[in-house]
């Protein structure tokens, strides 16, 4: 780079001081460059976060002292829902929970658009109870139910013992551990 | 005889375009790339139908892992800062200014009150190999997890502040239920989980809705 041509054999003078100049291609070799652009592409393909994760809306009411200030549900219009271990899914209709159905998160939906459609629209309201075993997933995926089932009007409550009693009940009946 | 001729071709050909391209796409995606922020524990999150995007600023985001360790973290350095000063006075710990600040730069916490002076005096790098236990949060007191909730909400002092709740697919619905407990002592009632998108199941009610704001448009 520095080095200056101070040989002077080959060539015809120019004179004392007058550097010949070095014929150089125009043609650069671009091979490490877009070997490194390529690198990076790939860099950035993989860094890149597609999809921009989505918020769902939860609305929790509050709690309240006394249980008689709470609202009453009617009977012809309740539909309980339960979250069991593995992905079970229970529900009765009205308030009686002897009447228990077991039925899996590929069934649930159908059900509430059945009760959807046989209740008044005033009268529908979903009670989603998870039970200690039930994981975050199936919670938020019975969230999810509601909103495409577009129910208007649900709640997530605690489960009562009775309740829970009887779901262990079924799931020692279905063979669920 | 007319001998054939065969054209000769030099065995490298012009790269120019390709690597204009290359550059081009090298381009696209440096600048659409938004890198994730670091973050104590690995979350999956379920899906959902739920088209809301997660809103970036004035964030108070609660993390739950698989096994229930809690995480809290705030996008904002400077309310950061207010939350840490307010912890230290409300609960005692006794922090220095430069352990407070190495929590104004750490990304997410999940370490009780007890040992939080002792974790931050770590350096950062020591920091990550701290496996965090978690903020405690017990069953009906909200825990600790209560009072970095209620510390945060007087950092932003009235203004808006978006709770978010980012678990994991296993984690288990009591874990989840706790940390709703711990916001809900502080009279907070509107959370966003963090979910990925999905589409409405075709025949479904909110199908055939969403069907028919599309058909509007058009």
């Amino acid at each position: 780079m520095s080095s200056i041509d101070v040989s002077d054999d080959g060539g015809h003078k120019k004179g004392p001081g007058v550097k010949k100049a070095k014929k150089l291609s125009t043609k650069v070799d671009m091979t490490p460059m877009v070997d490194l652009g390529f690198l990076l592409i790939t860099f950035f393909i993989f860094t890149t976060t597609v999809a921009q994760p989505t918020a769902m809306k939860l609305f929790l009411p509050k709690d309240v002292d006394r249980p008689e200030d709470q609202n009453k549900v009617k009977e012809s219009g309740a539909f309980t829902i339960m979250l069991g271990k593995e992905d079970q899914v229970y529900y009765y209709e009205g308030l009686d929970p002897t009447k228990l159905q077991s039925i899996g998160f590929k069934g649930i939906r159908a059900e509430i658009l059945r009760k959807k459609k046989s209740t008044n629209p005033e009268d529908l309201v979903v009670i989603i109870k998870p039970t200690e075993d039930a994981t975050y997933k199936n919670t938020v995926d019975i969230l999810d139910e509601m909103t495409i089932a577009e129910i208007k009007r649900y709640a997530m409550v605690d489960i009562t013992s009775d309740e829970y009693q009887l779901i262990k009940l079924t799931e020692s009946a279905n063979g669920i551990k | 005889m007319p001998s054939v001729k065969i054209k000769k071709t030099s065995p490298d050909n012009d790269m120019t375009p390709m690597v204009d391209l290359a550059f081009l796409i090298l381009a696209f995606f440096m600048l659409a790339t938004k890198f994730k922020p670091e973050e104590a524990v690995e979350v999956t999150t379920p899906n959902s139908v739920s088209a809301d995007a997660v809103p970036e600023k004035d964030v108070l985001a609660v993390s739950i892992d698989k096994e229930g360790r809690a995480f809290v973290s705030m996008d904002n350095p400077e309310f950061r800062k207010v939350l840490i000063e307010n912890i230290n006075t409300t609960r005692n710990l006794g922090l220095s200014p430069v352990e407070m600040k190495a929590y104004v730069n750490s990304a997410s916490i999940g370490i009780p009150f007890g040992s939080l002076k002792q974790f931050l005096a770590l350096t950062p790098d020591e920091q990550k190999k701290v496996k965090q236990p978690g903020i405690p949060v017990a069953d009906t007191t909200g825990g600790e997890l209560y009072f970095w909730v209620r510390d945060a909400l007087s950092a932003y002092s009235g203004r808006k502040l978006n709770l978010l709740i980012k678990a994991d697919n296993d984690t288990k619905y009591p874990a989840f239920k706790n940390i709703l407990n711990a916001f809900k002592k502080n009279d907070q009632n509107k959370f966003l989980l963090v979910t990925e998108p999905e589409d409405a199941p075709a025949g479904t009610p909110l199908y055939e809705t969403r069907q028919n704001q599309i058909n509007k448009v058009k």
